[in-house]
């Protein structure tokens, strides 16, 4: 469950947002719709406690998150906020399964090797976990990132873009992974994209 | 999973920048160990003959020959001196002992060294088989001898004239082994050791008259002047360090022979050693300072390109310290990296090295333990790692995670 009130973000006195009041409960989906340069990924980093508003509150199941400590802050994100990226990034140089191991690791919890392996028959590239994340597709990195995004339980899952890299086939295909493996966790799924065949998929929606 | 494992991964994703920097300081580690080790064993090997040797006494020329050719026994003679002459100075109140060697043979490149008892009795050289030489013709030979030579007790064999292996063998007069010394790393070990008479006899009886002129030939004895007998060189104590003042000036402005100080000839010999292993030194540090820059721009590079990935990670929960840790691990690992396998790379040198001193000198440099000074290297090495890491991970504290991750 994740709600804002009156957020607003500057860059400069001259780049100034104001975003629209969100709310998407647990087991809920939300989809924020958006040109490019209306502060979609502002938005996002907002939600994900990456920036700190200027004005205005955020709520993650049900406790207030502004004004906290940066210590704070860390460990709320690291354990209830699943991030998927516009690009699936990835450190380099380790494995597709470390990869998705080092989300427990670097929120400080035990590493539970059988769930990625569970995530990934899933997600359907269990045949790839000992391969390098640069020896996969594009669809199948996303794949990778939603693992990763999940292997913590969060209650709250952003996506920022998850589709505009995508072919329509693997577009779907995401879009339903992400909506069944949030709701098998039963965290709120927020997506932020100007990808126009999300359109249909979502019935919440937020236009900013 | 876990911060050892991810920096492991980063090294091995870089292999050629990481083997670059390891490799450069593995260089420079090798070669200060390998001047580390070499000053250290030859300054023992040379103290340790040199030890109760006040003064060398030998025919006019260069001090440093007359050394190296009588303690050390490496260069040749540069020539002989009178026995009546050595022997006179017995009578000199400060002198405590006077110990005549005599040369000019070899048996398979190993020296035929013609003396008395107090020769390896000075050396503190103990029998393992046999006794010492006492009759003419009769040698004990140097523990190394022994077993490159494999002569035992009753052997006998012939001498070949010169100090080198092909010299022309005296085929008539043979040699009779009757003792084998233990090994004490002294020059003894290298050694044939016989009497001053077994010296003469042989070479009154086995040269013709007026043999050859050659300078390299040191003849004992003179077949032209019997009565004169002559030897090498001698090693004399002093009783007190009155002697030092004063005898060596009588001796080179009064006799024939030219006195050597072999405290002087040795500390010029390594102040002559010095300028390149001063040079080598130098040459050493920079190539570790190298080594660092190496490691600083390789972790510089990377980190531009990893700086999405330190965001990734940061937005995961990483701290910014835990990630400057990952880091520095990169670092330390390299210069540990270097410096074992520097380590190493030493001993190998030293071991060719002590082979080539082996064939040519028959001394051998065989001390591979680690020394007290190299702990400091292990430290410097590190602290090089640290720096050379640390400097660009510092960046870590600065990257905007929002910039970073929206950019790309």
């Amino acid at each position: 469950m994740i709600t804002s009130n009156n957020l607003q973000f500057a860059y400069s006195p001259e780049k100034k947002f104001t975003f629209p009041d969100i709310t998407c409960g647990d087991k809920e989906t939300l989809l924020i719709l958006g040109q490019s340069g209306k502060g979609k990924t502002t938005l996002l980093h907002l939600l994900a406690l990456l920036l700190k508003p200027h004005s205005g509150e955020i709520h993650i199941a049900e406790s207030k998150v502004t004004d906290l400590s940066a210590k704070q802050i860390l460990e709320i994100r690291a354990k209830n906020i699943g991030i998927i990226y516009q690009k699936p990034h990835f450190v380099s140089s380790l494995t597709v399964i470390d990869n998705i191991l080092m989300s427990n690791y670097l929120a400080n919890r035990s590493q539970d090797k059988n769930k990625a392996i569970y995530l990934a028959e899933q997600l359907g590239f269990a045949e790839h976990l000992s391969k390098k994340t640069t020896q996969l597709s594009q669809g199948e990195q996303q794949r990778v990132s939603i693992a990763r995004a999940l292997m913590n339980n969060p209650n709250v899952i952003l996506a920022d873009e998850p589709t505009s890299n995508l072919d329509d086939n693997n577009c779907r295909k995401v879009v339903d992974l992400l909506k069944t493996q949030s709701g098998s966790i039963g965290a709120s799924l927020v997506v932020v994209t100007h990808d126009q065949r999300l359109k249909d998929e979502f019935s919440n929606q937020v236009f900013l | 999973m876990n911060l050892l494992k991810i920096s492991v991964a980063n090294l091995k994703e870089k292999k050629l920048n990481s083997f670059l920097s390891a490799l450069l300081l593995t260089l420079g580690i090798g070669m200060i160990s390998l001047l580390l080790l070499l000053d250290r064993q030859l300054d023992e090997q040379f103290k340790k003959n040199i030890k109760g040797i006040d003064m060398v006494v030998g025919a006019k020329g260069s001090p440093l020959q007359v050394i190296l050719s009588s303690i050390y026994q490496i260069d040749a003679p540069t020539g002989n001196i009178p026995l009546a002459e050595v022997n006179g100075l017995k009578r000199n109140p400060f002198v405590k002992t006077v110990i005549p060697l005599s040369m000019g043979d070899n048996y398979q490149g190993f020296r035929i060294l013609g003396t008395t008892a107090q020769y390896p009795a000075h050396f503190e050289a103990k029998m393992t088989q046999g006794k010492l030489f006492d009759a003419s013709m009769e040698v004990t030979i140097g523990s190394k001898v022994a077993e490159a030579t494999k002569l035992k007790i009753g052997d006998t064999f012939a001498s070949s004239h010169g100090l080198d292996a092909q010299g022309d063998a005296h085929g008539e007069k043979k040699y009779k082994v009757v003792g084998i010394f233990e090994a004490n790393g002294s020059v003894v070990d290298q050694l044939v050791l016989t009497s001053l008479s077994s010296v003469w006899d042989i070479h009154e009886h086995a040269e013709p008259a007026g043999h050859d002129d050659h300078e390299e030939d040191h003849h004992e004895a003179d077949p032209e002047h019997h009565e004169e007998k002559q030897v090498t060189s001698a090693l004399v104590q002093f009783r007190s360090p009155m002697g030092l003042m004063t005898i060596p000036r009588q001796i080179n402005e009064n006799t024939s022979m030219q006195a050597a100080l072999p405290s002087i000839e040795i500390n010029r010999l390594f102040s002559l050693l010095g300028v390149g292993i001063e040079t080598l030194r130098a040459l050493a540090l920079i190539i570790i300072s190298i080594a660092g820059v190496s490691v600083f721009i390789s972790l510089y590079n990377s980190l531009k390109e990893r700086k999405y990935e330190m965001a990734l990670m940061m937005s995961m929960g990483a701290t910014r310290s835990r990630l400057f840790l990952m880091l520095l691990m990169e670092g330390i690992m390299l210069a540990i990296t270097g410096f074992f396998t520097g380590i190493i790379v030493s001993r190998i040198g030293l071991l060719l090295f002590s082979k080539a001193a082996e064939r040519d000198f028959h001394y051998s440099l065989s001390e591979f333990s680690l020394l007290p000074e190299e702990i400091f290297l292990f430290l410097g090495a590190l602290v090089i790692g640290l720096l050379a890491a640390a400097l660009p991970s510092l960046g870590i504290y600065r990257l905007n995670i929002s910039r970073t991750l929206a950019e790309e």
